[in-house]
């Protein structure tokens, strides 16, 4: 897309933030350009060309805008600038560092560096002279907030390239030339620390891209236990409002075993972000001693920020991923919500007049949500190395009717589906993932089988099964006694239906304001599973279904303080000790 | 009133709709306000040289060669002290037979606040009402409706919300008022001696509803100036959304608009955010509450406005007729306060969370006991007592009439707990109970 000269043109006509330009040169589709308003430059992109009408959509608010405006076309996408000192950044959809915009409001047209250019990072080379690299090899690496930042043969370069010189270790600013290649024409050219990368365009620099088949741990029992996650895999959470999408993706980005962490707040309440900027610099990494902070970046459009740069948003958080990613580490990426991503793309739809599909939503909407999800993953580098990218959505379907088309449409793009139910969310039973309606496709992956045999025991995957079962049957008991009284069905539909509660207390139900229950590693979750089934297959015996309710209500008392207790404690022993009490009572 | 010398005026409407009006000229802005006649028009699309104008009022009696008059400005108003007790219109004219405001001009609609400058909510707004302090704490900085059907007293319950929330202005954004209602407002207020701090900006049934769609903007430019620029702790109160929802969609589908679900215009969630999100915490002490009030069908909060707006605001009141006690409540099982986790127990007494908790659980067991009763099923001794519980709940903490203090609420459910339950049956962490239990 490299041009002589620029592309100009004038605004021949406005739209709310839909803005046709009559051009005099050639244009891309999705090339950015700038409107020379007269107070400030307001950034769009092309969206659609009818002739000499180009189609832009306006990153901001076009109060004020007159025809005839002179508009200058960049000769390039949208792009985010990717280089050392990205983590613990607030940036906005379109990676203007926030930090650095003066006044307390947001003002039009204000662009700002996402990089600190002033700040000297410790270099250290990777590559030397006379290696071959390609697109994405390692030349060397600099500590940013004790995470290896390798810097990397920029994503742009096409063919192999010759290393002519690597400079030294030392200190060294982002724009300082950090090495020089060689092209097999025989040109130099300088590298720096910095390079650049459309964000609509998914970053290809790795060998390949295996199917994922290693468990990420979130410390969520729910998910761990019964419906995992891997390391570059993808899963979505759709819930109705007021059912605790935005406190389990928090939970999961405080906990989960990842190196890096990217929010993208999409299209969300501004004082959910303010939560993440408050909690976040307070918060310990359990894994390294260091702040949440320290390993997250947040991409801030609020609901109340310009709509056509919520669509940018969450390309630029996956772009980002995508960089970490090639650096070999391992990569969550959280979007709060997609359908707020959805229902910017309807709003271009409309406003292009473009015939509209279910519930007015374009007709492409599969196809971009599904190419999107396809960006996460797990790779294998040039190098050998590996890296992930593990991606979760939420979706906010309208009415809390699943059978819309942006839940349809992302069930067939996400791999794990983490159905929040209003009535568990309405009894506080959290989180409200709905045990039974979810699923992760990921336990059918022999590899993930394989993996889950080995790294946690022979038999987990059923115990996983028969903690379903056990679920499912407690629910149909459940529905029995709903009809026939708790006096109409035999004993055993009130053990049923007891012990799959006592599945849900534990396991299922986890206190995400809790210190210690909030996260509940591995091991602890394999010996609380063990624990609870174990006593789902004890024989006890009762007179009537009191008994059976007062005696379970009284085990998951004591489950659920061994919960809240500090891993192997003095205190965890002593309410395992009293259980064994509870048991005696009435084992046969 | 705004036309001057040496404007260009335009004679030659091309096309006429209902609501629009088009015409060659050149030169405008988008966005920009017009005079279309004597009455006020926005510019809504631009092709070149064809402008369209949205009229508020509509177009009825427009001829084609009506004079058209560009303002070159976008909606304003004149902010500063002189606001406080003046009623005015959707374009911020006074309607109180009360002289001009005096003041700076300033957008309306203007730039939203750099999440990175904001400051985490954390100051309790006290109202009096035990079902909303108690179960569903305010706090400064939050945005939280009303879902209420129509024939509810919700426009009653606001005002005194308004009145007992210690805030230094109050700011009313009226859309569809009923006159009745509007005057209701004035005198509550009036009768209060509160007027000096309230400023209203009022819409009522009588206007033409696309007018409607400016009240909020109005009310929050008001707002952002007395707590942006004075520091002050502001309330806004908005009644009623759902009617400013469907000017939004009568609008949409003059222009021919693809609609989405209900109607509505795709746009919706974006539109309602906008004017949500200006709630907002200062740093510096200056803060804009929102409470609004959105008008059920029949209860249903599947609907497209209750919906959208359920995913933007910070939780939800619902009022409810309770036929046991004769009384309106606020429910205790659909409402919600998103942001109440910030001050109960911390800026409240210590055992607030723990004894809200419990008193919603014997709550939820005597709704049990009575599905139980309902059903022809024998009640247990404990379901007899969970329903004289909930009746006396209902009267002396959930009715909205209720006024008293936060730590009288909590003794009075301490005392229904003690008449009613033993110790273990309350289930409250001991260290409480040992402290609030009478012996």
């Amino acid at each position: 897309m490299e041009r002589k000269s620029k592309t100009t043109g004038v605004v021949a006509g406005i739209i709310a933030n839909l803005v046709i330009v009559e051009v005099d040169g050639p244009v891309a589709q999705n090339e950015i350009c700038f409107i020379q308003h007269p107070e400030n430059k307001l950034m769009a992109e092309v969206i659609k060309i009818l002739g000499k009408n180009v189609y832009v959509q306006v990153f901001e608010s076009t109060r004020g805008l007159k025809v005839g405006t002179k508009v200058d076309f960049e000769g390039h996408l949208l792009e985010v600038t990717l280089g050392p000192g990205i983590l613990s950044r607030n940036y906005d959809g379109l990676q203007n560092d926030l930090d650095k915009m003066d006044g307390v409001f947001l003002k039009r047209g204000d662009y700002t560096d996402p990089l600190n250019r002033e700040k000297k990072w410790d270099w250290r080379p990777i590559a030397k002279a006379g290696d071959q690299v390609v697109a994405g090899s390692w030349l060397g690496e600099v500590p940013e907030n004790g995470m290896p930042h390798r810097i990397m043969v920029p994503f742009k370069f096409k063919g192999s390239y010759n290393v002519k010189s690597v400079v030294e270790a030392g200190q060294y600013t982002v724009d300082n030339i950090i090495a020089v290649v060689t092209d097999s024409e025989g040109n130099d050219i300088d590298l720096t620390m910095v390079q650049k990368w459309p964000v609509k365009v998914a970053v290809k620099a790795y060998k390949e891209k295996p199917r994922p088949f290693k468990l990420l741990e979130t410390g969520i029992r729910t998910m761990d236990t019964l419906n995992p996650i891997t390391e570059g895999g993808t899963g979505f959470i759709p819930g109705p409002f007021g059912t605790g999408k935005t406190v389990l993706q928090h939970a999961i980005s405080k906990y989960a075993e990842a190196d890096i962490v990217i929010i993208a707040a999409c299209g969300e309440r501004a004082n959910e972000v303010v939560e993440i900027f408050t909690e976040f610099p307070e918060l310990e990494d359990p894994r390294t001693g260091r702040k949440l902070i320290e390993r997250t970046t947040i991409i801030a459009n609020t609901s109340n920020m310009p709509v056509a740069a919520r669509e940018a948003s969450v390309y630029t958080a996956m772009t980002l991923g995508e960089y970490y990613r090639s650096m070999g580490l391992k990569v969550l990426l959280m979007a709060d919500s997609t359908s707020r991503w959805a229902q910017a793309l309807r709003e271009m739809s409309n406003r292009l007049e473009e015939l509209p599909g279910p519930d007015a939503f374009p007709m492409d909407l599969t196809a971009i949500i599904t190419s999107f999800y396809a960006r996460a993953g797990f790779v294998y580098l040039n190098n050998g190395e590996s890296g992930s990218i593990t991606f979760i959505g939420t979706v906010s379907p309208a009415g809390g009717n699943l059978k819309e088309p942006v839940t349809e449409s992302t069930r067939k793009a996400a791999r794990c589906f983490y159905g929040l139910n209003q009535s568990r969310a309405d009894s506080k039973r959290y989180p409200a993932i709905d045990p039974i309606d979810s699923y992760s496709k990921y336990l059918e992956y022999p590899e993930v089988v394989d993996y889950l045999t080995e790294n946690i025991s022979e038999d987990w995957l059923d115990q996983v099964m028969k903690t379903k079962t056990l679920l499912l049957r407690g629910r149909e008991a459940m529905e029995q006694i709903n009809i026939l009284g708790d006096d109409g069905v035999p004993l055993e539909f009130h053990e049923r239906f007891w012990n799959s509660e006592l599945i849900d207390a534990v396991i299922l139900q986890q206190d995400s304001f809790d210190k210690i229950d909030a996260n509940c590693p591995l091991e602890r979750q394999k010996y609380m599973l063990e624990k609870v089934l174990g006593i789902t297959d004890m024989r006890f015996s009762f007179e009537t279904f009191e008994d059976v309710s007062g005696f379970f209500k009284r085990v998951i008392n004591q489950l659920k303080q061994i919960n809240y207790s500090e891993w192997k404690s003095e205190k965890f022993a002593t309410y395992e000790t009293e259980l064994e009490e509870i048991f005696k009572e009435r084992l046969n | 009133m705004e036309t001057q010398a040496f404007q260009k005026v335009y004679t030659k409407i091309t096309n006429l709709t209902k609501a629009t009006i088009t015409l060659k000229a050149t030169d405008i802005g988008y966005d920009e306000m017009a005079l279309v006649a004597g009455r006020m028009g926005q510019v809504v699309k631009i092709m070149g040289e064809e402008v369209v104008l949205q009229i508020f009022a509509g177009t009825e009696g427009i001829p084609t060669n009506a004079e058209v008059v560009f303002l070159g400005r976008p909606p304003q108003l004149k902010v500063g002290d002189q606001l406080a007790g003046r009623f005015f219109n959707a374009f911020g004219e006074p309607i109180d037979g009360g002289p001009e405001v005096d003041g700076r001009v300033i957008d309306t609609g203007g730039p939203s606040v750099n999440p990175v400058r904001r400051k985490q909510p954390s100051q309790l707004i006290a109202t009096g009402i035990a079902g909303i302090d108690l179960n569903n704490s305010l706090v400064t900085g939050q945005k939280i409706p009303f879902f209420a059907d129509p024939d509810q007293p919700y426009n009653q319950v606001m005002a005194n919300v308004a009145l007992r929330a210690e805030a230094d202005k109050i700011i009313l954004g009226g859309m569809g008022l009923s006159n009745d209602d509007y005057l209701y407002f004035k005198n509550i207020f009036d009768n209060a001696g509160a007027l000096d701090r309230i400023v209203s900006f009022v819409n009522t049934t009588d206007d033409p509803p696309v007018e409607r769609l400016l009240i909020p903007d109005m009310a929050l430019s008001a707002a952002e100036y007395f707590a942006e620029e004075k520091q002050q702790k502001v309330l806004v109160l908005l009644t009623d959304m759902t009617l400013f929802a469907d000017a939004l969609s009568i609008v949409s589908n003059r222009m021919d608009q693809i609609p989405s679900k209900d109607s509505m215009p795709g746009s919706l969630y974006s539109d309602l955010a906008r004017i949500y999100e200006k709630a907002v915490q200062f740093p510096h002490g200056g803060s804009i509450t929102i409470i609004a009030v959105t008008t059920l069908n029949g209860g249903d909060i599947t609907h497209a406005i209750p919906d959208n707006t359920g995913y933007i605001t910070e939780g939800q009141l619902f009022l409810r007729m309770d036929s046991d006690v004769g009384k309106v409540i606020v429910d205790p099982f659909r409402s919600l306060s998103r942001l109440k986790q910030l001050v109960i127990g911390k800026q409240t007494r210590e055992d607030h969370p723990q004894v809200m908790n419990a008193a919603i659980r014997l709550y939820a067991d005597a709704a049990n006991a009575k599905t139980k009763q309902d059903n022809g099923f024998d009640l247990t001794d404990y379901d007899e007592r969970t329903l004289k519980f909930a009746k006396e709940y209902s009267e002396q903490i959930l009715a909205v009439d209720i006024n008293i203090d936060t730590e009288k609420m909590l003794d009075t459910t301490w005392d229904l707990f003690q008449q009613n339950f033993e110790r273990e049956e309350v289930v409250v962490r001991q260290e409480f109970v040992d402290k609030y239990w009478k012996q």
